[in-house]
């Protein structure tokens, strides 16, 4: 059913760290590998020929902000977001897409979905593909079929982005549990929400670049230690005083 | 917005069809027209027809049109199903109408039942249809007041156009259809004006910095994309049309839905002849499926999606063009 549990048990969720994520496509590449792989992998691409079509569900831009030297390169991974009240799955009508009430991911049925794309206009994030291929709809499942995976062991139960993030920028867990790991890294970090304003309550956090200096050192700046420091500086300056007359 | 061609096509002949037999209804329950059985054959017969084509065109849109049927399950919240449930309940009454209008004219009571019902069937449909661009908030353009109501008027317009040139052609015609024919068109140039002023001047909603919830670290540009190859989410959402063409549009749709239409019908009131009065009728009509066609078309082209702004870094659109912009 496309109307909305009334709440989740969890909120299972990406926590994404804007300060160490350094663009290097290894979660999507992973995600992508991971999707495609085997008979129930979700997504059926075209790779070959003048025009390959395929199905990608995490993306990861690389922008600039700021001017000049205080200007900074952020790496920004975008996937769906899971939202909490989510108008991609209200407004489709045919009940493919819904949210689940044990753990709040947000799932398209692909038997069901007749790919009328609605959901996709509805999404702010940009984060639903349309499988040409396959007719339907495409999204991140937040590795459902990983995350409670027996047959995998217990450290790779986790999405495939997370697995493979080799500098730990992509954390997992429950956001809705204020003692989880997610949650205590959201409090301590500011994790933020993309674009609240638009209600969506998105599930998936994202936590900002640490905070820098600005100003490069001048050249020629020594290291100094501050106890025999303070004695150095007054010499100096009494001998700058009396070669100065 | 990517204008998707089947759903244009869709909504100009499903909103003539649902106008025309809305106006064939309202006329009916108030004795305006003859019950004449070639009215009624025809009238409702195209306006089915019209409703029908549209629906089955529409379905060139789905990515599995043999799942369509699907489509009615989720009326609790989602506006498309509703709109296809409305469509489809609507067949109903307007296939009564028919066969009561032709083979059973004398059954009034019953008549009048089909015609209430089927004109609420047809003004819901047709509202469903707005709403469901109405209540996209990831589209700024269409998510205002009046983007529901002028698919209303502009389907009731396109359906009196219809109805006028069958009252023509019938020899059944009279003036109030061209007085109906007025009062919609400058409706419809006053809410579209509107509509283009509120999407002017409304300011963007969102900047690259907002939707990577990094304000105040200065001015955000996109570095490098994350993919060398167009995706689903630019060609879909990605459509930029140039400003210029825009305006010229803006004035086109004024001229096919609004100008050729009042003036045939101002001539229409003032000529005698019935044969003129068919073929200005059959250009009426000619002309506003032409408008309607663009201002669907335009109504695609001019939104844009805020998902876009992740690849662009900017909105496309930024202050004003021509025609309702000042």
């Amino acid at each position: 059913m496309t109307a909305l549990p009334e709440r989740t048990e969890k909120k299972l969720g990406l926590v994404i760290d804007l300060d160490t994520c350094v663009g290097c496509q290894a979660c999507a590449t992973s995600c992508k590998e991971w999707n495609t792989q085997g008979e129930l992998g979700p997504l059926h691409d075209d790779p070959h020929g003048a025009n390959p079509r395929g199905t990608w569900l995490n993306r990861v831009h690389t922008y600039e902000t700021g001017e000049g030297a205080r200007s900074r390169t952020v790496h920004f991974p975008r996937s769906c977001l899971h939202c909490e009240t989510p108008l991609c799955v209200t407004v489709c009508p045919t009940g493919a897409s819904y949210k689940r009430a044990e753990d709040g991911i947000v799932l398209v049925n692909p038997d069901t979905c007749i790919g009328c794309k609605l959901c996709s206009w509805a999404c702010p994030y940009g984060a639903r593909e349309y499988d040409y291929n396959s007719g339907v709809m495409k999204k991140c499942t937040l590795c459902v079929d990983r995350i409670y995976n027996e047959t995998l062991a217990p450290e790779d139960r986790i999405p495939a982005c997370v697995k493979a993030c080799p500098t730990g920028a992509r954390h997992f867990g429950d956001i809705g549990d204020p003692e989880s790991a997610v949650s205590r890294l959201i409090d301590e970090r500011g994790g933020f929400d993309l674009m609240p304003e638009l209600g969506y309550r998105p599930t998936n956090k994202y936590l900002p670049p640490r905070s820098r200096t600005d100003v490069p050192p001048p050249i020629g700046t020594e290291v100094r230690d501050s106890a025999s420091n303070a004695l150095a500086e007054r010499f100096f300056a009494w001998a700058d005083q009396l070669l100065s007359r | 917005m990517n204008p998707p061609y089947s759903v244009i096509v869709f909504t100009t002949a499903a909103g003539a069809g649902y106008g025309l037999l809305f106006w064939l209804a309202l006329a009916v329950v108030a004795h305006a027209v003859p019950i004449e059985p070639v009215l009624g054959a025809t009238g409702v017969l195209l306006a089915m027809v019209l409703v029908t084509t549209g629906l089955l065109l529409s379905s060139l849109h789905l990515g599995r049109p043999e799942r369509a049927w699907r489509a009615l399950s989720q009326y609790r919240t989602s506006w498309l199903a509703r709109e296809g449930i409305a469509a489809i309940a609507t067949y109903i009454p307007a296939v009564a109408l028919a066969a009561i209008w032709v083979f059973a004219p004398e059954q009034r009571i019953c008549m009048l039942v089909a015609a209430v019902l089927s004109g609420i069937g047809a003004s819901v449909t047709v509202w469903c249809t707005g709403m469901i661009y109405a209540t996209l908030p990831t589209i700024p353009a269409w998510n205002q007041r009046l983007t529901a109501p002028i698919y209303l008027v502009i389907a009731g317009g396109s359906g009196a156009v219809l109805l006028n040139l069958i009252l023509s052609a019938t020899g059944l015609w009279q003036p109030l259809a061209v007085w109906i024919v007025l009062l919609l068109m400058i409706s419809a140039f006053g809410l579209k004006l509107g509509y283009w002023k509120v999407i002017d001047m409304r300011s963007h909603r969102v900047t690259l910095a907002e939707a990577i919830g990094l304000t105040g670290y200065g001015p955000v540009r996109p570095l490098i994309p994350p993919h060398t190859q167009a995706n689903f989410v630019m060609r879909e959402m990605g459509y930029a049309i140039a400003r210029k063409h825009r305006s010229h549009l803006r004035w086109l749709v004024i001229l096919f839905i609004v100008a050729v239409p009042m003036t045939s019908a101002v001539l229409q009131l003032t000529t005698g002849g019935v044969a003129t009065r068919l073929v200005l009728a059959a250009s009426a009509a000619l002309s506003v499926t032409l408008g309607v066609l663009i201002e669907r078309w335009l109504f695609f082209a001019e939104a844009e999606h805020i998902s876009i702004i992740y690849y662009s870094g900017q909105q496309s659109r930024k202050g004003t063009s021509g025609l309702a912009s000042k």
